[in-house]
């Protein structure tokens, strides 16, 4: 490689950090100032291409249109922004921790759907920028024009935004409030209006970065997905809430990526390796280098303990006469189904989804709630448990029943590399390295051929015959999500439990009565993992296949949301969540041609009606009838 | 008389500026020992030390005997050093009773345990202790309920779970009622009564200091400037100085 | 004029049928899945190509005096649910067999489903070679011409280039990996000289279009093969042209011809990349044309590929339950080892010995035209030619 490609690859990646540093900044401003993890981000800068290409179609044909048409988009998104802020999240704050992210992620399921009702299907590219159709020679290569103005786009923004921020009023109330949102009220601020202020901002950035996007890519609907996970991770990288750190992060991982492209395929010690397949994940590996050296970003600072305005949560009890009652009649329910089987064949099909996920949910709210580290990469131990299982029955020749004990095993072990590393960071940093580790483990599986089936994964791995009949693997499933979920709520009102809650509740006062608050979380990190495990074995085994799905970052989010669904701070919480989300999803897939927007309404119906989740918000409706 | 903790030339900066500079003190167990200073004197961050929250830059502390500079909380804690914090640090999801039992279990080594019920363990030994500091009947409230008077009270509870030889209260009775003070203090004192333990306490209000403690050290800038008696140090003339206006 | 002649025809089958008892028999109920809200570019048209197929086939009469019923379900792009709503349809809406799937995975999911439950199963659009060959079984068959093929009908005509650096770009996952290693492989065949000076597999839907340009520009190629596709090709080919990739050199591009793909690039379509995809504007085959007329009567829009694949779809199910006179399944794989059925494109056989159908893809130009992007100098390729040979085939297929 010459040093002029290098060269001329670095501007590549200058552009590239420009386009990055756009989509995440409006991220890194919403969660500073509100704390709220807004899955919806990528859904704004999803629109803000689409308008701006319809814009662009009629105005875009002067340099002037063109650069009016973009900033209007993202005006004309900034004020959707505003709606979903007022009519939605400003009804939410006051609930449990995280609970926000399901009403965003509602927001991501409607927004898809609007666009392709709206926009179509078909992918869409807009006309080049006017005034900057071609090309310039650098070093005796084509450089577009439009990629050299993008190059000076991010350092513009990111010039402007310093400026608001340290020499207006509103910018002083944004860096207070990053700082420390209480002192934002002690200064007599609205917080409302500023909230608001800053999401309609953020949703701004996000629009006017995919705006920008226009004459380089075509509007499609892939983009959201896409765009939020990039925001994320140039976000955490640099650090929540800074700025400069997001466009440090962008910098280096447009630059790294441009590199690995530049590099591409090489044999290094007499093994091929293509290093444009790494762009697959590096964003990840450079996450969880980041994380695992400074664990609140480049250049964050270690939050202040999250004040959450959110009711704490009641004391945990066993449960009380009339909940065993309740308890016991749905065991009994679930033990006859199969008598039913004949008239409802479907129900066992789809109850053996729903045990999978109950185990699934229960084993990411045992971390996430007590032990209060939120995981957003769970999927990965899903998956170990899930590809272990495959792999032992088809590369160690185990049988399906052996397998079944070794799959848990295999993901508790990876909870337990994992954990060593997650459970040193806390809050959103250690969401996010959870999952880099996820996203780490689904590259190999998607990457390794040969011996996980790539992205094909593994076929052809079903039940033992005495297990094959549906109702007979019901019975195993239910026998252990039955168990996975006793098992964990007696850990949890066993010592161990209160040991988890005492870390989590007040980490200084658990240290200071001789709590070793890693080792305790190592620990639960471990025990999520092997239940976890458990699960992904069982849905190997009813697929029959298994795919990278089973780790992908969209099985982590079903999690998050169905623990949040049913209530993150009751017991029975992701019992009920994982219920409801799996047979709401079943049921609006199969009813309704546009089954996300659906589903998305549903959600947002329960988030509103259900702020503590619905077993969390069921619960008190029965404490107060008591009292 | 033995000697309980020994300090020596403790040290500690920040970005430059010293927070504490070398301040050595003893605590003799049966003896409550008031630190004072004005805001920013140095005394959280010399708690902080003690029980090993914070790694000092120089300096020595010993606890019956042992060197435990170094040593994590945790780890101070299992030696006998309890301790309570100056924004009270509870358990807030527990009930009163559980913030104790979760001390006594950490106390006697059964917080591994994953079967039996937590809420069952060391249910007497909770009652009494809360009992003690006069929390008994509120045992099965929630702590997250608790007015601060009463989590402060509890707190105690918690730090004296492990029978600890050395009690580190920082800012006992901030924010309390002057009633509430006087009693928290006077129980304060009857503790060290009778376990013959030693008390290490920081504290604003002076007629607390005053009317409590065997024994004063004052802190000012970092800096050791006085020790003594309490009616000698309320004589000091640089105590006096620094405290003149500055009372309120 | 034709249009009468249907309607009559549909009614006269009707009145028939009305009177003779079998019109009461329940219909043959045929369970499709795919990815419809993950892929609507490409499922939308095939669904209109499935509906369409469906009446024509309900209005001749059916089959055997029954009627086919579709009942469709969205897999959500996972082959988890798409295992579930397999098994719903097969025990609660009780459906005959089984057909669908788009994403390869997906595709290999059912294949494996089917062979456990003993379903027939019509794997209708996924690519990957292994649903016929290596996970192959007695329970599934294939109709699109899948990845090898369309890999292979490019191969002659690219050696026939004579060009010496070949770089390839491929998404990074299963249908880039294995279109480039066949590609490779045949094409080294031919052109023993060849020699493949750089290799990019950007993130499918991911692709830094820029840097990876870049990458394949300093390779200094004499020709590019190219299997990216979607939005990634849009990108790519935008680069491409800005910064002169594709001057002086020969691109092969597999499925760019498809409507789905060239059309979004409207006149940013290069000019003479060699391509396999669907020329609905040219093809004046008698069978084409009806289908199209049809189509375009139905609604108002022209027949993506996806539509004929659709449309393929139930005239191929149609024709199989014909022969098999059942829907007993045993005697519908019987039926559909060496089925012949009329498709768009003409006369097309599913192989017995691999379940492959022979259904061929178009080959020819890109251009551009009136703004659009558009394929010239187009042949059919007839997907029979491009096959294993069948000690090849028995090497990598499963016995049954």
């Amino acid at each position: 490689m010459s040093p002029d490609a290098i060269a001329v690859q670095f501007l590549n990646g200058l552009a590239g950090a420009s386009t990055l540093f756009l989509i995440a900044v409006g991220l890194s401003l919403i969660f500073g100032v509100t704390r709220i993890v807004n899955f919806a981000h990528g859904s704004f800068y999803m629109l803000g291409i689409y308008v701006a290409y319809s814009l662009v179609a009629r105005f875009g044909g002067t340099v002037l249109g063109f650069w009016a048409s973009l900033l209007v988009a993202a005006l004309a998104v900034a004020v959707i922004g505003v709606v979903v802020e007022l009519l939605l999240l400003r009804r939410i704050y006051h609930a449990p921790e995280l609970f926000q992210l399901l009403a965003t992620f509602a927001v991501v399921l409607i927004v898809r759907d609007a666009t392709l009702a709206l926009w179509g299907p078909e992918d869409l590219l807009g006309p080049r920028a006017p005034g900057l159709k071609g090309s310039v020679e650098i070093l005796g290569r084509q450089f577009p024009q439009y990629d050299l103005a993008l190059i000076f786009v991010g350092p513009a923004v990111l010039g402007l935004l310093w400026l608001v921020l340290t020499r207006t009023r509103f910018g002083i109330l944004i860096r207070a409030a990053t700082q420390d949102r209480e002192m934002v009220g002690a200064l007599g601020v609205n917080q409302a209006w500023l909230f608001t202020a800053v999401f309609a901002l953020g949703a701004f950035l996000a629009a006017f970065g995919g705006a920008l996007q226009a004459p380089r890519e075509p509007a499609n609907l892939g983009l959201d997905l896409v765009a939020i996970g990039e925001a994320f991770v140039v976000v955490v990288v640099g650090g929540m809430g800074s700025i400069p750190g997001a466009f440090l992060a962008a910098f280096i991982i447009a630059e790294i990526k441009a590199m690995c492209f530049a590099i591409g395929q090489t044999t290094i010690a007499g093994v091929s390796f293509s290093f444009s397949k790494l762009t697959l994940v590096v964003e990840f590996l450079v996450m969880a280098a980041v994380l695992i050296w400074r664990p609140w970003g480049l250049l964050g600072r270690p939050a202040a303990a999250t004040r959450n305005p959110a009711e704490i949560e009641a004391p945990i009890s066993p449960a009380d006469a009339r909940t065993r009652r309740f308890g016991f009649a749905v065991l009994a329910l679930l033990i006859v189904l199969p008598a039913f089987a004949q008239a409802f064949p479907y129900t066992l099909v789809l109850s053996i989804d729903i045990l999978i996920a109950v185990l699934f949910a229960a084993s990411l709210h045992f971390i996430m709630g007590p032990g209060g580290m939120h995981s957003f990469g769970h999927a990965a131990y899903f998956g170990l448990g899930a590809y272990g299982a495959g792999l032992l029955v088809k590369q160690a020749g185990w049988s399906m029943e052996t397998a079944l004990v070794g799959a848990p095993l295999i993901a508790a072990a990876g909870a337990l590399v994992f954990g060593w590393f997650c459970v040193r960071l806390s809050g959103v940093y250690l969401a996010m390295l959870t999952l880099a580790f996820a996203q780490i483990v689904w590259s190999v599986a998607f990457q390794w051929d040969d011996f996980t089936g790539g992205s094909n994964g593994i076929v052809g791995v079903w039940p033992a015959p005495w297990l094959s009949e549906k109702w007979a693997y019901y019975y195993l499933t239910l026998a252990c999500a039955v168990a996975g979920v006793l098992l964990l709520w007696r850990v949890l009102l066993a010592p161990f439990g209160y040991a988890m809650r005492a870390g989590r509740d007040s980490p200084l006062r658990a240290d200071a009565i001789g709590i070793d608050v890693f080792r305790v979380q190592w620990k639960a990190f471990m025990l999520a993992g092997l239940v976890c495990g458990v699960a992904g074995g069982l849905f190997a085994f009813s697929k029959g296949s298994i795919s990278p799905e089973a780790i992908g970052v969209g099985r982590s989010i079903d999690g998050l949301i169905m623990v949040l669904l049913g209530g993150v701070q009751t017991l029975a919480g992701p019992v009920v969540g994982a219920g409801l989300f799996t047979w709401l999803s079943d049921l609006i897939a199969r009813e309704f041609a546009y089954w996300r927007a659906a589903l998305g309404l549903t959600i947002l119906v329960l988030v509103l009606a259900f702020p503590l989740g619905v077993a969390g918000s069921v619960k008190r409706l029965f404490a107060r009838e008591a009292a | 008389m033995t000697v309980l903790l020994k300090v020596e030339g403790l040290t500690k900066s920040f970005g430059g500026v010293r927070a504490v500079g070398n301040v050595s003190f003893e605590v003799t167990a049966g003896e409550l020992l008031a630190m004072i200073g004005p805001n920013g004197a140095g005394k959280s961050t010399c708690f902080n030390m003690l029980n090993g929250q914070l790694a000092p830059d120089a300096g020595s502390i010993e606890f019956a005997g042992r060197q435990i500079v170094g040593l994590k909380p945790r780890a101070v804690w299992r030696l006998g050093v309890g301790r309570t914090f100056q924004i009270t640090a509870t358990f807030s999801s527990m009930t009163v009773r559980e913030n104790v039992q979760v001390a006594l279990l950490s106390h006697h080594g059964g917080l591994g345990g994953l079967w039996r019920r937590a809420r069952d363990a060391h249910v007497d030994a909770a009652d009494r202790l809360l009992e003690r500091v006069g929390m008994r009947e509120q045992g099965d409230r929630p702590c997250s309920v608790l007015a601060y008077g009463d989590l402060k009270r509890l707190e105690l509870a918690v730090a004296l779970a492990n029978r600890p030889r050395l009690l580190l209260m920082d800012e006992p009775t901030a924010g309390m009622a002057p009633r509430e003070r006087v009693a928290l203090m006077a129980l304060a004192a009857e503790i060290v009564r009778t376990d013959n333990i030693g008390v290490l306490f920081t504290e604003h209000d002076m007629d607390v200091v005053f009317a409590h403690a065997n024994r004063v050290i004052v802190l000012n800038r970092g800096q050791l400037i006085a020790a003594g008696a309490p009616d000698a140090v309320r004589a000091d003339a640089e105590v006096q100085r620094i405290y003149l206006g500055s009372r309120h | 004029m034709k249009r009468l002649s249907t309607t009559l025809a549909a009614a006269l089958v009707a009145m028939a049928a009305a009177g003779t008892a079998p019109a009461q028999q329940k219909p043959i109920r045929i369970g499709e899945i795919n990815s419809y809200k993950a892929q609507p570019a490409f499922l939308d048209p095939y669904k209109k190509g499935m509906d369409l197929a469906l009446e024509e086939v309900n209005a001749a009469g059916g089959i055997g005096g029954r009627k086919i019923e579709l009942v469709i379900r969205d897999d959500g792009g996972n082959p988890g649910d798409a295992v579930r709503v397999a098994e719903e349809l097969v025990s609660r809406e009780r459906v005959d067999l089984l057909a669908g799937g788009f994403l390869s995975h997906i595709g290999l999911a059912l294949t494996d489903f089917a062979k456990q439950k003993k379903t027939f199963f019509l794997a209708t659009e996924p690519l990957t070679d292994k649903i016929v060959w290596q996970n192959g079984n007695k329970y599934t068959f294939r109709l699109r011409a899948s990845t090898y093929m369309q890999a292979a009908m490019l191969v002659p005509e690219a050696a026939k280039m004579k060009k010496k650096r070949w770089a390839v770009v491929y998404p990074n996952y299963e249908y880039g990996q294995s279109a480039v290693a066949t590609f490779k492989e045949q094409l080294k065949k031919a052109q023993p000289d060849v020699e493949f000076v750089g290799e990019q597999a950007p993130p499918l839907g991911r692709i830094d279009a820029g840097a990876v340009v870049q990458a394949l520009a300093d390779a200094k190629p004499d020709a590019i093969f190219n299997v990216l596709f979607g939005a990634d090709l849009a990108r790519f080919v935008r680069e491409g042209n800005t910064r002169g990739l594709f001057k002086g050199r020969e691109v092969v591009s597999l499925l760019t011809g498809e409507p789905e793909y060239i059309d979004p690039l409207k006149d940013e379509t290069p000019e003479g990349w060699l391509v396999t995809g669907y020329p609905w504007y040219g093809i004046d085959t008698p069978e084409h044309k009806a289908f199209f007329i049809a189509y375009h009567r139905k609604y108002n829009d022209y027949p993506r590929l996806g539509s004929v694949v659709g449309y393929a779809t139930v005239k191929a199910l149609a024709a199989g339950l014909k022969r098999a006179n059942s829907t007993d399944t045993e005697k519908l794989i019987a039926a559909f080892r060496g089925l012949n059925f009329e498709s768009p494109f003409g006369k097309v056989v599913f192989r017995a010995q691999d379940h492959q159908s022979t259904m061929g893809a178009y080959v020819g130009r890109t251009t551009v035209r009136g703004g659009k992007g558009e394929m010239k100098d187009y042949k059919y390729y007839d997907g029979a030619k491009f096959l294993p040979s069948d000690a090849e085939v028995k090497k990598m297929r499963p016995a049954d």
